[in-house]
């Protein structure tokens, strides 16, 4: 006897909500720990997404074919990376960006991979509804907390001083270039294992999936979020993910929600969510230090 | 011939991403932000250029009528959205104008609908032989007047004393300010007239293709963005020179290379090949 009943429904929602927090949070590896602006980590959920879908329709089992899809985008992650240690900021921004429509480019041409037409018939994952949805959160776990750890070790300092000023950081003798590739290819790794999930929830893809509006969207949950916060990421992509299943009449206003928010958000508190609790707390801290003085 | 023909369909493409790229590139220049929002103002151009010739009948109003509403347009932009933000880090102006962006397009899609419009009596469709090809006196007239706008702009940035002014801000702004400049009078000029470039590409696309949809601002702007750091981020002539050439490779490139890439890949492959090879653009300084 179980306390509460969850639908098939509720099911989806929650497999969409892990899949978009283990998406966000490889972002946040790259964006928010090590400074480095990406406009096409869509890319990289699609590599995996692609990835795995090949290898399951080739009789591969699905576990192995994760890792394939986390292999195969954290190889072109660090080719990626290795790219773009010549450039920076701006230039990186952009650099990111060609590489979504590069990645988009190649999906759309190549018949191999199903052309405009995508990739159908994909083998799900041999578990139920919510088996998979188990599965999916447990993954979304495990990256949060390998996330907090990250960000608390010696390399999640060694980023913090990077995303800080990168020249200051190669000064005091930090190996920038090793420590950057450290990020993109962790960061595209999950963000394949996002999109090979992805994959065998909805079995069938096409490029349409990996846009560049994907590549906002997981940015917005990021930065709504609070750049850097693993908490406000995974609020952020909890909530951003469902919102437009939710209300039906946000579905059609959700570009435009996301465009709102993010510009407001940026506008009013560029800190997202997690900047915001943040000034609530410190503000409360002081009123409290001074009623006490 | 074939070899002729797509270079002059490169130059028309190249001269209406370089009228576009040039107003990115002067607000680079000056606030050191990729103005994403740019091509949502350029879609609005195409808009009014549509909507008024079809009310009008005359083209020349509505190109008017858009430069000047999108430039007033630009201006309030920066002051609603980024002249509070200058003194973030860049990704904080970066991100707010992609969400503007998004939110414009959104706006368009919800204002004059998803299917896009067109003009009820398209100007300019006939055809003149030229050099012994026909090319399609839109394509003629819009390659003709954006560049003949830009070297307008030349004009007015080197022989006037707002040119000389704005040439000051963009090269170094406190200094320019210590000689009595008025910096942010500079802002708002730069993004007016960058703006009523972009307002007027618009209308020139949509003489082109004969449709304005509300996504039609996305893959100018990212090419736009492209060709400003191809041209080395805030370098005028460099951007001009690159959005040419880019038209022109995306020209071939379709031909030989369609098969495997599209037309965008095509630009971004371009873009990251060159900055492999020069990080700071093709005529940035290193």
């Amino acid at each position: 006897m179980t306390m509460f009943e969850i639908g098939a429904y509720e099911l989806t929602l929650i497999t969409t909500m892990g899949i978009a927090v283990t998406f966000a949070l490889s972002l946040n590896l790259i964006t928010g720990f090590c400074g480095q602006i990406s406009l096409g980590h869509a890319a990289f959920y699609g590599v995996g997404a692609y990835t795995s879908a090949m290898l399951t329709k080739a009789g591969i089992p699905f576990p192995l074919a994760i890792i394939g899809a986390a292999a195969m985008a954290s190889i072109i992650g660090v080719i990626v990376g290795l790219a773009s240690l010549r450039v920076r900021h701006d230039f990186l921004a952009i650099t990111t960006m060609g590489v979504g429509f590069l990645f988009l480019g190649i999906v759309r041409t190549w018949d191999f991979l199903g052309a405009e037409m995508g990739i159908a018939g994909i083998p799900g994952s041999g578990l139920d509804k919510s088996g998979y949805a188990i599965l999916v959160i447990v993954i979304a776990v495990v990256v949060a907390l390998f996330s907090l750890y990250v960000k608390r070790s010696w390399m999640g300092y060694v980023f913090d001083a990077i995303a800080d000023d990168e020249d200051t950081a190669r000064v005091i003798g930090i190996d920038v270039a090793r420590y950057k590739l450290a990020a993109f290819a962790m960061g595209t790794a999950l963000a394949g294992v996002a999109g090979a999930l992805y994959t065998h929830q909805v079995r069938f893809i096409d490029p349409a999936s990996f846009s560049f509006v994907e590549s906002i969207t997981v940015l917005s949950m990021v930065v709504i979020g609070g750049i850097g916060s693993v908490w406000g990421v995974i609020f952020a992509a909890g909530v951003l993910s469902v919102l437009p299943q939710w209300f039906q009449f946000i579905d059609d206003f959700k570009l435009l929600v996301y465009g709102a928010l993010l510009f407001a958000v940026m506008r009013f508190s560029p800190g997202g969510v997690a900047g915001m609790v943040k000034a609530l707390r410190g503000d409360k801290k002081n009123t409290k230090k001074e009623a006490a003085a | 011939m074939l070899y002729l023909e797509l270079f002059t369909q490169g130059l028309v493409q190249g001269s209406i991403y370089a009228l576009i790229a040039v107003g990115l590139t002067l607000v680079y220049g000056l606030l050191r932000i990729l103005h994403v929002a740019h091509a949502g103002l350029f879609t609005l151009g195409g808009y009014l250029g549509v909507l008024i010739t079809n009310q009008t009948g005359s083209l020349g109003l509505a190109l008017v009528v858009s430069m000047i509403v999108v430039g007033v347009l630009g201006m309030a932009i920066y002051r609603l959205c980024y002249q509070p933000i200058l003194d973030k880090p860049p990704y904080v102006a970066l991100i707010a104008s992609i969400g503007l962006f998004i939110a414009m397009e959104e706006i368009y899609r919800i204002v004059f609908g998803p299917f896009g419009i067109s003009y009820e009596n398209p100007p300019l469709q006939d055809s003149l032989p030229i050099a012994g090809m026909y090319i399609k006196s839109g394509e003629a007239v819009t390659a003709i007047g954006a560049l003949a706008l830009i070297g307008i702009l030349a004009l007015l940035a080197t022989k006037t004393r707002f040119g000389t002014a704005w040439r000051a801000t963009v090269t170094d702004p406190e200094m320019a300010e210590s000689f009595g400049i008025n910096p942010v009078k500079v802002r708002y000029m730069n993004f007016f007239i960058g703006s009523a470039l972009a307002g007027a590409a618009g209308v020139m696309v949509a003489l082109l293709n004969n449709l304005v949809e509300p996504t039609m601002g996305s893959v100018p702007s990212y090419k736009a963005l492209a060709i400003i750091v191809l041209g080395g981020l805030g370098d005028v002539r460099g951007t001009l020179i690159a959005a040419l050439a880019l038209g022109v490779v995306e020209a071939f490139g379709t031909i030989y290379l369609g098969d495997f890439l599209d037309r965008d890949a095509i630009a971004f492959a371009f873009l990251i090949l060159v900055l492999m090879i020069r990080p700071q653009g093709l005529f940035g300084r290193a």
